[in-house]
């Protein structure tokens, strides 16, 4: 006691130094405490998107792509696979249901997707949450769009509003669906996932507004007109669809269908379970994630090496000091003892600042990654593990403290009250 | 048997040197005596000082301090027996410049159980020693780095009779004063160790101070190491 008080006192004395090392190791301590936090929350934000779906089917392609692509919507889109394949898939056993999703249009720089009510029925987020509507109902008609949370927010949409499609992704776009517009009927609550970031049209649409566009480009004159379109709707059923989401009556029959469909003769598809192809993206990033954490960690023992620096170099200073102390009772080890005291001080600083740091630049940067990624980051604080690896770390800070430690109890034996100045 | 100090034929040579720079056939100090060591620089005063202190230990002989030979304790022990039964003023730079004056006096009772309950209130024996040694109360809660080097070396003077040791050790603490002050300081010095029971050994080549105490010795005359030609 007596002694972490004269250690916080002599702390308190040099707080100009102290403070920037408490900084220093608190800065170190916030990028691993980052890194670390934003790597579990960046995985468990794509579990989040994929939670109630068994398999994504899609053309043959890399399951990770298909993944990304279908339902993240990062990379460039690939194949289409036929209606026909669609039927096949809800014709197997054991399917419960099935969610097309087309894929290809946009709005002011989101995704348009197109699907059908099962969409709303069946597609499940985070703990097997089923999506729930903000505002307004699912589609009602031909022309109709859904749109997720961070397009009503961020486009200041509500239900009522009419919008444009604009044919093909990307900000700007040059070619919009000016003849077909559409109505906004619902918002969506929000998911924490990219669902938050995409507008929803019924299937059908998708294939009405792009008759007459067959080329890439609308054809002048081509093309149905609304009234036209709703009775003939059918007609125009998409040929082709981007993905299919599948939900089994019965988790154990996915490998089964899984090898089955991408064994399909009738026309090549790549089946995927989402966790296990998550997985094997986890090992495709998990080299650039060592590659961070090592980084922290370098950057952590360079901030204990700075505070072993400046105890190192106060200790001349300090002389005096330390033959003070003896004179008047302290014990060598006790002198030693101060030392480490003083650097389990500074770290335990620079722990409660770094976490605090991290915790503060997640929660500033959370509306950011919510936007742009789709990815929502809660501030969970450190997992228990973490929490073992933030208490090694003060042990380390506490164990390189022992250098200039036992060089001042060396000095003090050595010393003795005999310095002067 | 009731000196505080007995040295009975002490041999010290600092590690790796031949020549002894103490050798010492007999030297004691009462109880409550206050005895002036003289002696030029490089006579071994210092040196002395440490091995009374228990900081260094003799290669031969005996010092007897309180009744206990010190080479019978062991390195902790001799730690403890100093905070216990010394008290220590330096030249200059005695006190902890990041602590206040109050905080600085109380030390030694934070090291020694001893000492603190001698002193009973540590707080209020070191308010005590303070006005006594004629430091005024504005003074007290200040950092000690602001006080001067008359007022610091006062400061020192009240740390090392708190919790009354039987001995104050003194390293030619009026060095850096003035005569004006010196005398003043030895006033004071000497009135708070009388009230303290303790014995004073005081270190100086300042032959002049000399005649105010119980007892002046000659270190080279009783030193055989001497000092190198």
């Amino acid at each position: 006691m007596t002694l972490l008080r004269l250690a916080w006192r002599s702390l308190l004395n040099r707080r100009s130094t102290v403070l920037l090392t408490v900084f220093t190791i608190g800065l170190s301590i916030a990028l691993l405490v980052m890194v670390e936090q934003l790597r579990t929350d960046v995985r468990q934000g794509f579990y989040r998107s994929v939670s109630g779906t068994d398999l994504i089917v899609g053309a043959r392609t890399a399951p990770v792509q298909l993944l990304l692509n279908t339902v993240f919507g990062i990379g460039t889109p690939g194949n289409n696979i036929s209606h026909e394949s669609l039927e096949y898939i809800e014709e197997q056993r054991m399917v419960e249901w099935t969610i097309p999703l087309l894929i290809g249009d946009s709005h002011r720089g989101e995704r348009v997707v197109g699907t059908t009510d099962a969409f709303f029925e069946h597609y499940r987020y985070a703990d097997r949450q089923p999506l729930e509507l903000a505002a307004g109902e699912p589609f009602t008609d031909l022309f109709d769009v859904v749109v997720g949370h961070q397009v009503a927010r961020r486009f200041g949409y509500a239900v009522g509003d009419e919008i444009h499609l604009a044919h093909g992704g990307g900000n700007v776009s040059l070619h919009e669906h000016e003849e077909h517009p559409f109505t906004i009927r619902g918002v969506l609550e929000p998911t924490g996932t990219p669902v938050d970031r995409n507008l929803y049209i019924p299937m059908t649409a998708y294939g009405v507004i792009h008759v007459g566009w067959e080329s890439g480009v609308h054809r002048p004159g081509s093309g149905l007109d609304a009234d036209e379109a709703r009775e003939h709707a059918h007609e125009h059923e998409p040929e082709e669809i981007s993905a299919v989401l599948v939900g089994l009556t019965a988790p154990a029959a996915v490998f089964g269908l899984q090898r089955s469909l991408n064994d399909y003769e009738a026309e090549p598809l790549t089946a995927v379970m989402p966790g296990i192809t998550l997985q094997q993206l986890w090992r495709l990033t998990g080299v650039a994630e060592l590659v961070l954490r090592a980084v922290a960690i370098l950057v952590v023992i360079t901030g204990l090496l700075g505070m072993v620096t400046v105890l190192l170099t106060t200790l001349n200073e300090r002389r005096r000091e330390m033959a003070i102390l003896r004179a008047n009772g302290a014990r060598a080890w006790q002198i030693a003892a101060l030392l480490v005291f003083e650097a389990g001080l500074i770290v335990l600083g620079g722990l409660v600042l770094g976490i605090a740091m991290a915790l503060g630049a997640i929660v500033a940067l959370g509306p950011w990654l919510l936007d742009v990624f789709g990815l929502a980051v809660g501030v969970t604080g450190p997992e228990p593990w973490q929490w073992a690896v933030l208490g090694g770390i003060f042990l380390v800070g506490l164990l390189v403290a022992l250098v200039p430690a036992i060089m001042a109890y060396r000095r003090t034996l050595a010393d003795g009250m005999q310095v002067r100045l | 048997m009731n000196a505080v100090l007995a040295i009975d034929s002490l041999r010290f040579a600092w590690p790796g040197e031949e020549r002894p720079v103490l050798d010492i056939d007999a030297f004691s100090v009462a109880a409550g005596e206050k005895v002036f060591l003289h002696g030029p620089s490089g006579s071994g005063k210092s040196t002395l000082l440490a091995a009374v202190g228990a900081l260094v230990v003799p290669q031969a002989g005996r010092i007897e301090l309180c009744g206990s030979d010190l080479a019978t304790l062991s390195r902790g022990g001799r730690d403890r027996f100093r905070a216990d039964h010394l008290g220590v003023i330096f030249q200059q730079f005695n006190l902890l410049p990041w602590l206040d004056v109050t905080a600085n006096v109380i030390l030694p009772c934070r090291f020694s159980r001893v000492r603190a309950q001698r002193a009973g209130n540590a707080e209020a024996a070191a308010r005590q020693l303070l006005s006594a040694m004629d430091l005024e109360e504005s003074l007290w809660q200040r950092r000690a780095d602001t006080l001067s080097v008359g007022q610091q070396q006062r400061v020192a003077a009240a740390r090392a009779l708190i919790g009354q040791p039987e001995l104050v050790l003194a390293d030619e603490p009026t060095s850096a004063l003035d005569a004006d002050r010196r005398d003043r300081f030895l006033d004071l010095l000497f009135e708070r160790v009388e009230a303290a029971g303790s014995a004073l050994l005081f270190v100086s080549h300042d032959l002049e101070l000399g005649a105010r105490f119980d007892r002046v010795v000659e270190l080279p005359e009783i030193n055989r190491a001497g000092a190198p030609a």
